[in-house]
């Protein structure tokens, strides 16, 4: 496979390491209600598509960026790649 | 000199030269440009090598890599090769090759006595018959399957050679040298573009190689040769001929792999035998041509019994003919060119039969239309077979070898290694190219389905043309030369019916019209079950030859038709891979990186032993002149430490330089312990969780400035907790102003531990203060070392006595571990071992991998307290879960046995001083043990339930393993200096 990173262009994803679900940018909020249901969930619980899927990527042979990359599990087809850290701000999580 | 019997006039062998090889011992002679089974052929040599499960005598069927019969073993001791198709080795001078699967030979072989049991070696035999009794399966079924199964055998000895990996880029991959993938890429190449052309075979073109046909106004091959000629002048283009594109994988790239030197002797000095291709192509064009099949009927595998488009091959090509005398049995046109061309060579062609009723006449021979082989004769190979004619009469006649074509599949292959499915098209009677192909790859010519001369040219430029509009290139169309443009004219027709004996599908794994007509019995219809039930197309020929005929006579029985029955999906690779070029350099040594210490060089000169850690050599212990047992070595290495002061090389240990404004807040998230409000100059012991909550790594960080932290790791882990470690940076905490870079190879560390180490450290640190008041226990400071080079100091244990750790930069690692060893001297100073540095921690109840081994949190290993309640960080809040908080939860102890002759073993259980020995009593397990010189007793470290409540407890110590069991007393982990008066001397 071929992964176009947003800095470095097209690289073979065997520079990559590959982590899994990207809702492992949303890591729930410790002094939440029910921090520990969450903490659970956002663990142990992931959806398995078929089709698109939101995945996190490591560029460790590479420039070190962690990135998005979302795949079609079904054909491989990459749609979009974003650095991980842009999604993370995106979804809220400067502090 | 020998004669060439089956040699006859043309072809593109150099006569000009003979080359000498042997068969089963025997010497013949070829020419260049033969192939091992053309020269052989042409030698009148038939029989090639017997079966795989019924030994039946067997010879050349086809004439590129589909072959399925003509395996042979070649070369002899580390370059021996077992079943390499005849039919793609290149004849060299002295070549050896044997023929496989017989005992005592070729000729008369003992297991073709199974021919006799066929009957009871059908379909599902295995299955049936090595069922019962249950005890015979791994002492008497396995070994009598394995000494039977497998064909050559493989030398033990290294291979000499070395293989290489490799990566290309190209905008056009065009798979496939013959009249299509010629001209796609010709047009591709006339464009402009960087262009691959990789072609299977030694020589490019294809079956204008095999082929009387002309192009333009001259014969094919000479077409072929000219348009290779202005390929090759063309910079932009790569020829690759004896490489196989083996797999379409993802995104556009293609394996190939190149046959550098299987022609040769031995490779040439300085060159791989083969390389295996990585081709990143922005478009692709498959011309991969067609296999021709066979039809099944009665005693179809005699040697002489071959496909008629590899007979006419070898003839027109190889200039090599399996007989004087060949027949034709045909359901198509294609089948008459065989004949015409083999008259044309002065070959007796004593009939064609063709299954069609109204085939058109063949000049030259007799027309049998209609008509049908029945069977065959001959013990060893064909000679003669059996007509039923089309009034249902039956004749008898002579002939040496039989060409048989049953009509062309399209070789789709590479179409399918993404899921795609095949579509079969009436018109030939055959599987074409689905819609969903690989993205970035077209198909033309004959692996198009389109048949033609005149088919693959404009197939070829049109698709290569396509490819480049993609790409935004512009392309001219190319003058199509005048081709032939014969339409396929075929009566389907997979297998003769109402005759006895057996008919073949798959020749390799000796598949029979029987054995599917079994399968369909016992409801094994569905085609994967078919394969599995009878291994069709299960062999290293993945059935190239036999898929589409078992299938055609699947749907006959189940009455559907072969669409609906549907094809089995093929997967990489095209053709056998060798495992040489798949390991590539990574053999021996260099399979993986060997990382050596700073002190390296040093240590080897001391004579260390070394062990490997993940990729590092560590050393191991350093054993002295009259030291006869390593415990002796290490116990004195300990007691002297313990005594003096040693020295032991911790460059493994990962670390991480953790810089900005936000770094303290950083590691107060990343450990499980406070950091925030470390001061700067002093380190402190972290520990790591996992997000669940169970302990993840150690290590220590130091406060060097405000904003500078450097973090250790385990060596183990290092690599690990830096990805983690970004992870958190970039995806958890995207704002924090934090930097991280590894600097594991950046430092030469050192311990320097025991009561000596200061003094030794005084004379190599440039004025600091060590002193206790000045440099307490778990300070760190930026200093220099010998008159001015750059250094960190530590003042951390992992031994439990005072002791410090030392850093410098890499290169200067050897100086530094001189160095430490002269100012040593008059302390007697020991270099001591990670066998040493164990026994210690050991004995200072330190836990290191043994004790976080992934199943043990903060509280069990005694650090509960450690992890904050009053902050965020990385796994305090689900290690707070009931079931990881029991109330008799494991807890780190100590244990010593009652006798101090008695042995401690990691991984023994403890159980109660009374009671049953089982799981279900269970009360912890031993994680690490070590013999103590200081308390001259074997010790342990372990889990035990409820540990920190049971000291004093005697308690047995059960090695179900080998047999043991031991009294051993539950006491403090902390075996030496339990209130840590020694560090902080």
């Amino acid at each position: 496979m071929i992964i176009h990173h947003p800095l470095l262009g097209p690289r073979d994803a065997q520079e990559f390491v590959y982590l899994g679900d990207a809702s492992l940018i949303d890591r729930p909020d410790w002094q939440a209600e029910d921090a520990a249901g969450a903490f659970h969930d956002y663990l142990y619980l992931r959806d398995n598509p078929a089709g698109l899927h939101r995945e996190l990527w490591f560029h460790e042979q590479g420039d070190r960026s962690w990135l998005v990359v979302t795949r079609d599990t079904t054909t491989h087809e990459i749609t979009s790649v974003e650095l991980a850290r842009d999604v993370a701000r995106a979804r809220g999580r400067s502090r | 000199m020998t004669v060439q019997i089956n040699r006859v006039d043309g072809g593109r062998v150099d006569r000009g030269q003979r080359i000498g090889f042997t068969f089963d011992g025997v010497r013949y002679e070829g020419h260049p440009g033969d192939t091992l089974a053309s020269a052989l052929m042409a030698n009148g040599v038939r029989l090639l090598g017997r079966s795989f499960k019924y030994h039946r005598p067997r010879g050349v069927l086809a004439f590129g890599s589909e072959e399925p019969n003509a395996l042979v073993e070649l070369r002899r001791g580390g370059r021996q090769e077992p079943n390499t198709r005849a039919t793609v080795a290149e004849l060299f001078d002295g070549l050896e090759a044997r023929s496989q699967n017989r005992f005592p030979t070729l000729r008369h072989d003992l297991l073709s006595v199974n021919d006799l049991f066929s009957r009871f070696l059908t379909a599902g035999f295995y299955y049936k018959t090595f069922m019962w009794p249950r005890a015979f399966w791994e002492r008497v079924y396995e070994p009598m399957i394995r000494r039977a199964a497998g064909l050559g055998s493989v030398s033990l000895e290294d291979d000499p050679d070395a293989y290489d990996k490799g990566f290309l880029h190209c905008d056009l991959l065009v798979i496939g040298a013959g009249p299509a993938g010629l001209m796609a890429a010709l047009t591709a190449a006339r464009a402009g573009v960087r262009v691959i052309l990789a072609d299977e075979d030694f020589e490019p073109g294809g079956r204008l190689l095999a082929e009387t046909h002309v192009i333009g106004d001259q014969p094919g091959a000479d077409w072929a040769g000219q348009v290779l000629d202005e390929l090759a002048a063309l910079d932009n283009v790569r020829l690759m001929p004896r490489s196989t594109v083996i797999g379409a994988f993802d995104h556009g790239v293609y394996g190939a792999v190149e046959r550098v030197a299987d022609h040769l002797p031995a490779p040439a000095s300085g060159t791989p035998r083969q390389i295996f291709w990585r081709i990143y192509a922005q478009r692709a064009v498959l011309c991969a041509g067609a296999t021709e099949r066979p039809i099944a009927f009665a005693n179809n595998d005699r040697p002489g019994v071959m496909l008629g488009g590899a007979v006419r091959a070898y003839a027109n090509r190889m200039a090599a003919v399996p007989d004087r005398r060949v027949a034709v049995f045909t359901n198509n046109d294609d089948g008459h060119r065989t004949a015409a061309d083999l008259i044309a060579k002065g070959i007796e062609v004593p009939c064609v039969i063709d299954t069609r009723a109204d085939a058109p006449a063949v000049a030259g021979t007799d027309l049998f239309a209609g008509a049908q082989v029945i069977g065959t004769r001959g013990r060893l190979g064909l000679r003669a077979m059996t007509l039923r004619l089309a009034d249902g009469s039956t004749r008898q006649i002579d002939c040496g070898a039989l060409a048989v074509s049953g009509g062309w599949n399209p070789n789709v292959q590479l179409t399918c290694h993404q899921r795609g499915r095949p579509q079969w098209d009436d018109a030939i009677a055959a599987f074409v190219p689905g819609d969903t192909l690989p993205a970035g790859l077209r198909v033309a010519g004959a692996a198009a389905g389109r048949m033609s001369t005149h088919g693959a040219l404009e197939s070829g430029a049109g698709a290569a043309r396509a490819a480049l509009a993609d790409l935004g290139h512009a392309t001219v169309a190319p003058d199509l030369p005048r081709a032939e443009d014969a339409p396929v004219r075929l009566q389907p027709f997979w297998h003769v019916r109402g005759a006895r004996g057996r008919a073949w599908l798959d020749f390799q794994n000796d598949v029979t019209v029987k054995d599917v007509t079994l399968a369909h019995q016992e409801n094994y219809v569905s085609v994967e079950h078919l394969k599995r039930y009878t291994t069709l197309g299960m062999a290293t020929d993945q059935g190239k030859t036999s898929n589409l005929g078992g299938l055609a006579v699947m749907a006959e029985l189940t009455g559907k038709s072969i669409p609906e029955t549907g094809t089995t999906i093929f997967r990489p690779p095209y053709t056998p891979v060798s495992f040489g070029a798949l390991a590539g350099r990574s053999v021996g040594r260099a399979f993986h990186p060997v990382r050596e210490t700073p002190s390296h060089t040093w240590a080897t000169e001391q004579g260390a032993v070394f062990t490997e850690v993940g990729d590092w050599l560590r050393a191991q212990w350093f054993a002295r002149p009259g030291e006869t047992h390593w415990r002796q070595t290490v116990d004195r290495e300990v007691l002297q430490t313990r005594r003096s002061v040693g020295v032991c090389d911790v460059t493994t240990l990962g670390k991480i330089d953790v810089q900005g404004a936000d770094a303290a807040a950083f590691l107060n998230r990343i450990y499980a312990n406070g950091f925030a409000k470390l001061p700067v100059g002093r380190v402190r012991y972290g520990l790591m969780l996992r997000e669940d909550g169970i302990a993840y790594d150690d290590g220590t960080a130091a406060r060097l400035a405000e904003d500078h932290f450097v973090v250790t790791t385990t060596t183990a882990n290092a690599v690990l907790v830096f990805r983690r470690m970004e992870f958190a940076r970039q995806c958890l905490w995207p704002d924090l102003d934090v930097q991280l870079v590894s600097t594991t190879e950046s430092w030469a560390q050192f311990a320097v531990a025991g009561p000596k180490s200061r003094a030794l450290l005084e004379k190599i640190v440039d004025d600091v203060d060590l002193s206790n008041d000045a440099f307490p226990f778990m300070a760190c400071a930026e200093v220099t070392v010998c008159g001015g080079c750059r250094a960190r100091l530590f003042r951390i244990s992992f031994s439990g006595e005072l002791a410090y750790e030392i850093a410098v930069p890499t290169r200067y690692g050897d100086a530094m571990i001189r160095a430490l060893m002269q100012a040593g001297e008059e302390f007697d100073v020991v270099p001591y071992g990670t066998e040493a540095l164990g026994v210690m921690r050991i004995e200072k109840g330190h836990a290191a991998g043994n004790e976080l081994n992934g199943t043990t949190t903060a509280l069990n290993l005694g650090l509960g307290r450690m992890v904050s309640k009053k902050k965020d960080c990385i796994g305090n809040t689900l290690s707070e879960r009931d079931g990881l908080n029991a109330p008799d939860a494991l807890r780190l102890v100590g244990l010593k046995p009652l006798d101090p002759g008695d042995p401690v073993a990691a991984g023994a259980h403890l159980m109660a001083e009374a009671g049953p020995v089982d799981a279900g009593h269970d009360q912890g397990y031993v994680t690490s043990a070590a013999y103590s010189p200081v308390l001259q007793t074997p010790i342990g470290l372990a889990y035990l339930k409820d540990g920190a409540a049971r000291m004093g407890e005697v308690m047995r110590l059960v090695n179900p393993l080998e047999g043991t069991e031991v009294r051993v007393t539950v006491v403090s982990p902390h075996f030496v200096d339990p209130d840590g008066g020694r560090q902080r001397a």
